[in-house]
This record gives structure tokens, sequence and C-alpha cells, in this order.
């Protein structure tokens, strides 16, 4: 019980935290672009993903763990951070040969 | 095709080893077959609806609608799963002794088999409505329609088979130690869903992002067989954040003290129980 309470003020501190970053990114024709993102070190930003195919794609970071499916025709929003600095990897699961892109984190 | 079959595959096999454990540890239970098998057809017919209305449900609760609507999935399994060992738990000694004389029935009535049928019915859902998408994906894609639903169905198949070679590679566990193996596997099983539960409930922000508490990806690898595997079957995450690993210890130990209660009050009268048919 002790868990969720302080689970619940984290969650509460968290959303009062200052203004996130955010990244708008396009899916069309089974590619991100821009598909390589510079990003912050240590701090959690928003990628606001909008699928233009017809198809869905999901989402999947290959070195951090956020997997999110986006409908065709659809906008999606993922939240990807806190990280370290270095380059992280992530692709469209559904798409895997063409859908690929890198987050570098600076 | 191998892609696709390969993605399939890995889908279904997660809900495939739920349903088999889930098969292994009821053996001998009255009716615990229709009840897993309607849970699997209503689980398949929702992962058609989830895929329908993916759309919606993503953009629900401010576009974290799918984090959500997977948390409570996991969550809501997780409770099964607890409620199923719990009452396991009290009826151990029954369990393995009735297994012995083949004709003998357990309690029917006390068991709650729709626990079976949700847990796996949510398994099937939540996997499902992901490999609905995904062939759809592919169908409305265009480029070579029927290599890839083949290798979409071959996945499918593989997946199923493995299934099935578990099940009955764990039947070959001698009765007394079968029950103990499988509450086990159930065990860390729903330790491991809460853990994910966790993750995607940080994805949603409901619960804060944290920076892993490790990275062991180099040494084993989510996306290996074996890594897969072991997600799965005991919930390895090879970048735990220390929520998912508070998530993952709390049921470990709720579900425990759960059982090591059940066991003691099963114990005390088990005459009284067993009234064999
Ligand atoms: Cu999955």
């Amino acid at each position: 019980m002790r868990i969720f309470l302080t689970a619940i003020l984290f969650a509460l501190s968290a959303t009062a935290m200052a203004d996130t970053l955010v990244y708008n990114i396009t899916i069309k024709d089974h590619v991100f672009s821009p598909s390589v993102i510079t990003i912050p070190v240590n701090q959690r930003v928003k990628f606001v993903i909008e699928n233009q195919d017809v198809t869905p794609e999901e989402f999947e970071g290959l070195d951090f763990d956020v997997e999110k499916i986006i409908p065709g025709k659809t906008k999606s929003t993922v939240f990807v951070g806190p990280f370290a600095a270095g380059t992280y990897n992530f692709m469209g699961e559904f798409n895997a040969d063409t859908a690929k892109g890198q987050i570098i984190v600076e | 095709m191998i892609s696709t079959a390969i993605i399939v595959f890995r889908e279904v096999l997660e809900a495939a080893l739920i349903i088999t454990i889930l098969m292994a540890a009821t053996r001998g239970v009255l009716n615990r077959g229709r009840w897993i098998s309607g849970g699997v057809a209503g689980g398949v017919i929702g992962a058609f609806v989830v895929a329908l209305f993916m759309g919606a449900i993503a953009n629900s609760f401010e576009g974290m609608g799918q984090e959500i609507f997977n948390a409570v999935i996991l969550l809501t399994a997780v409770c099964m799963l607890a409620w199923h060992n719990i009452w396991m738990a009290s009826h151990a000694k029954e369990l393995t002794t009735n297994l012995k004389h083949v004709g003998h029935q357990i309690n029917e009535g006390t068991l709650p088999l729709y626990s079976l049928a949700i847990a796996s019915g949510l398994a099937v859902l939540r996997e499902g409505s992901e490999v609905v998408l995904f062939l759809y994906g592919i169908a409305a894609g265009g480029s070579s329609n029927l290599e890839m639903l083949s290798g979409g169905i071959a996945g499918l198949f593989i997946g199923a088979i493995t299934g099935a070679l578990l099940y009955f590679g764990m039947l070959r566990i001698p009765p007394q130690w079968l029950f103990k193996t499988t509450s086990w596997l159930i065990l860390l099983m729903a330790c491991g869903l809460a853990s994910s539960a966790a993750g995607y409930l940080s994805q949603a922000g409901v619960l804060p992002s944290q920076i892993p508490l490790w990275n062991s990806d180099g040494l084993l690898s989510e996306k290996s067989i074996l890594g897969e595997l072991l997600h799965i079957l005991i919930g390895y995450e090879s970048r735990p954040t220390a929520l998912q690993l508070s998530f993952y210890l709390a049921t470990l130990v709720v579900i425990t003290s759960g059982m090591i209660w059940a066991n003691r009050s099963g114990t005390v009268a088990p005459q009284t129980r067993s009234r064999g048919i």
C-alpha cells in the first residue's frame, strides 16, 4: 500500500513539473522523418508521432523500453526519457526494414 | 515472410505460454478445459474488437489510452493469477492425492474457474489485437500479401505448437511436483506482468519515469529468444526501473503470503473439504 501512496505522490509531482519539450515526427511510406532526433540529457520529452500511412505502425525502442501502436492516419503521443547521454535506436516494428530512427541525447 | 512469421510468433508465444501453464496447473480439474478455451475464444473476439477500436483507445486519456488500457489488462491478469494460485495452495494436498486415482474429481464448484478464463482471455486479447493489427497492416500494405499472410499463419502455428509441446512436457512432471512447479511459474509470471504494467503506467505519465537501475542488455538481450522466454516466464527485464522492481517485489510478497496463509488454513481440516464423488 505504501508503494502505491508514494507512487501517487510521485505522479502528482511529475505532472506538476515544468513544460515538456515536444518533437514532431511523421511516418510516411514506413519511414520516420526526421529519423534522427536530438534531445537533452536527463529529461523526459514528448514525441508527437503522426502516422500518415493507412497501415498501423508500432513505435518500439531498441535501447529503451517504449512500445506503442500508432494506427494508420492518426497522431499519437509517446514519452521518452529521461536518458543518460548517448545514442538510442528505435524502429517501427511492423516495418522494421524501412522504419528506423535514432535519438541522440546530449 | 520470415520476419512476419517471427513477429506473429513472438506475440502468440506470450499468450500460449500463459494458457499452457494454466492448463498444466489445473490438471485433473473438471471443466477447466471448457473454461480456458471459452476464455481464449472470448480473447480472440476481443482482439478483433480492440484492433478495430485501437484508434479510439489510443486517443482516449489525452493520447495515453493505449498505455492505460495495457496496464489495466495486465493488472487484472495479475489479480486473476494471484487468486488462482492462492486457491490452489489451499487445495494442494487434495489435488495431489486425487490425481493419483483417476476418476476422482475435485470439488468442482469451488475453484474459481472464471479466473482462468479471464486470465487466458486477457493474454489472448492483448497479444491477439497486436497480431490482428499487424496482419491488417500487411493486407492493406499491398506488397506480396499472400506470402506475408502465410508467414503470419506460420508464426501463429509455431507459437501454438510451442505452447502444446511445453504442455506435454509439463505433464511428465510427477503430480506431486507439477502443482509446485506450475504455481511457481504462475507466481513469477504474475510478478513480471505487474512490472510490465508499471512500465506502461510510467509511459502514460501516471507513474514517474525513471532512469533504469541497470542495463543487462549486453548480457542477455530482451529481444533474443532466451531473453524473450525469460521475459514471459519470470518477467526478465534488461532495463528495469526502481518502480518496476517494486511492483515485481510487491506482487511477489503479496501472492506468496496469500499462498502461505491459504496453505496453512487449508491443512487444518482437509477431510471436510474433500467430498469425493
Ligand atoms: Cu506483445
